[in-house]
């Protein structure tokens, strides 16, 4: 039965995450098209909504091409890696409450674990070899180039980022999604980036931080188109490209889910009407936080332009780790002398 | 049942990593074992109910140690390694070695009749909160002690790779 119950919801989950990534691919062509004053896609369907699928369907369709000189093996292995890491990590986070479907109570989320969120870092911590390995084994300058940039810049990053959470790992007391979400249940006021633990700092380094580790502007060094083609993915082709870019929007999403679950309240909003709505509003005003959050990230993106590369080095080591250490103390010292 | 063959599973899969490690040419094939040998034995503590263990095992050593490994491997843009023979000293000390210390562990553990069986997913003292007060209460001193010998080996390592200017 719990079996039954857990594939359920990992192919519903993995079908709303695949299409979230499709249409925040198309979010993000609108979205900037909008902030460049045009229209973006607009012939394939209404709106141009079916694009992601004709997208879909010609990567599918491109000739699949290997190119000679490359390690074959890795060069195989590192697309399939990045793809399955980025949806691996969806399965700890909690999007929902606990449902009742046939007297049996269910928590809207795969697996409850209580390392969670050291899962989610353990995850984007091996995320690196897809990027490293793609680049290696390429056999190309530029990827090679690329990747070296990415690797360097995701493993710095990720201290930042690692160290932003302390300081919310504090003041919840748990490592557990599901828990870190429920102390912030009853408004915006008990949210950690608010009253719940005035984790505003935080906030700001993980936002910093997760743009650079999902590799997007202003911090999309590694794929610099103007100096090196695309990065770690120049040599990549048809569906192995494509698995690069999604496993980019997955991480995306990722970490707006994260976002929301840390610092946002998760699920908390508003619940009125019958039982069904009582059961899916959660979800919804988790998805619309989710939603807000990658709107940002596109805003971003249409807005500013690419750091030079020691800056973004610079930025990370000299200026996000102080102060992610600075908050970690001072979050750890209120808190010791509230006890 | 699923358990115990998941834990066969990886316990497998490790040691396949452990032989493939050595008997691989290519440094940048053998780091990547030993990528699969980290992640077999993370799969192992979490099997065995350490689930903090395990996913620190990932994060340190395959997420940070041995992405080191394969960036300076790159880096440096390691070639085939030559097969030898192998020092005789290894065969001759190594295998007996191996069998007499394998058959100490055995030994012990039949002698002990250690409770062999499997344990449930955070049964045992594993979770974040007891390690820390392990940590942090009865293991302070040496905690400590060991966070200062690895920022003086990190002193070190600036000092050595830091250009003399002249």
């Amino acid at each position: 039965m719990f079996v039954l119950i857990s594939f359920i919801k990992i192919v519903i989950v993995l079908a709303v995450l695949l299409t979230i990534v499709a249409y925040t691919v198309l979010l993000e062509r609108k979205l900037v098209g909008h902030i460049q004053n045009r229209w973006g896609p607009t012939r394939v369907g209404p709106f141009g909504l079916l694009q992601p699928l004709a997208d879909g369907l010609k990567l599918i369709l491109k000739e699949d091409l290997t190119p000679p000189y490359v390690h074959r093996g890795l060069y195989l292995l590192a697309p399939i890696l990045s793809l399955a890491l980025a949806l691996t990590s969806i399965a700890v986070i909690p999007f929902g409450n606990w449902i009742t479907v046939a007297g049996k109570r269910i928590p809207l989320q795969i697996t409850d674990v209580n390392v969670a969120l050291l899962i989610v870092l353990g995850i984007t911590s091996i995320g690196v070899y897809g990027v490293a390995l793609a680049g290696w084994s390429s056999n190309s300058k530029y990827s090679l180039l690329g990747s070296l940039r990415a690797g360097a810049q995701m493993v710095s990053y990720e201290v930042a980022l690692g160290l932003s959470l302390v300081g919310v790992l504090i003041v919840s007391g748990t490592f557990s999604l599901r828990g870190i979400v429920e102390r912030q249940l009853g408004g915006f006021w008990h949210w950690n980036i608010f009253g719940g633990g005035y984790q505003f700092v935080a906030f700001f380094i993980y936002l910093m931080a997760a743009y650079a580790e999902t590799n997007r502007t202003p911090f999309d060094l590694p794929e610099a188109e103007t100096e090196l083609v695309a990065g770690y993915h120049t040599e990549y082709s048809a569906m192995k490209f494509a698995m690069f870019f999604m496993s980019e929007y997955a991480n995306m999403v990722t970490v707006a889910c994260l976002a929301s679950v840390l610092f946002l309240g998760g699920w908390g909003g508003p619940v009125f009407g019958p039982p069904v709505l009582q059961a899916l509003l959660p979800v919804f005003w988790f998805l619309l936080r989710v939603f807000l959050f990658l709107c940002l990230y596109i805003w971003v993106r249409g807005t500013l332009p690419r750091f030079r590369y020691d800056q973004l080095m610079a930025f990370s080591w000299k200026f996000l780790l102080p102060l992610a250490i600075a908050n970690t103390m001072i979050t750890s010292l209120v808190v010791a002398l509230r006890h | 049942m699923v358990h115990l063959a998941l834990f066969s599973l990886f316990a497998i899969l490790c040691v396949a990593g452990a032989i493939n490690l050595l008997a691989q040419k290519h440094p940048i094939a053998s780091a990547l074992s030993l990528i699969v040998v980290m992640g077999s034995l993370a799969a192992e503590y979490m099997l065995l109910g350490a689930e903090f263990v395990a996913v620190i095992q990932v994060i340190i050593y395959a997420g940070a140690i041995m992405v080191l490994f394969v960036f300076v491997i790159m880096l440096l843009n390691a070639g085939e390694e030559e097969r030898t023979r192998g020092s005789r000293i290894a065969i001759i000390f190594g295998i007996p070695g191996l069998l007499v210390g394998m058959g100490l562990i055995a030994w012990v553990l039949v002698r002990h009749n250690v409770a062999s069986g499997l344990v449930k997913a955070g049964a045992l003292p594993g979770t974040p909160p007891r390690i820390a007060r392990l940590l942090f209460r009865n293991f302070l001193l040496p905690f400590e002690v060991t966070s200062v010998l690895i920022l003086i080996a990190i002193m070190g390592a600036v000092v050595l790779a830091r250009r003399e200017r002249g």
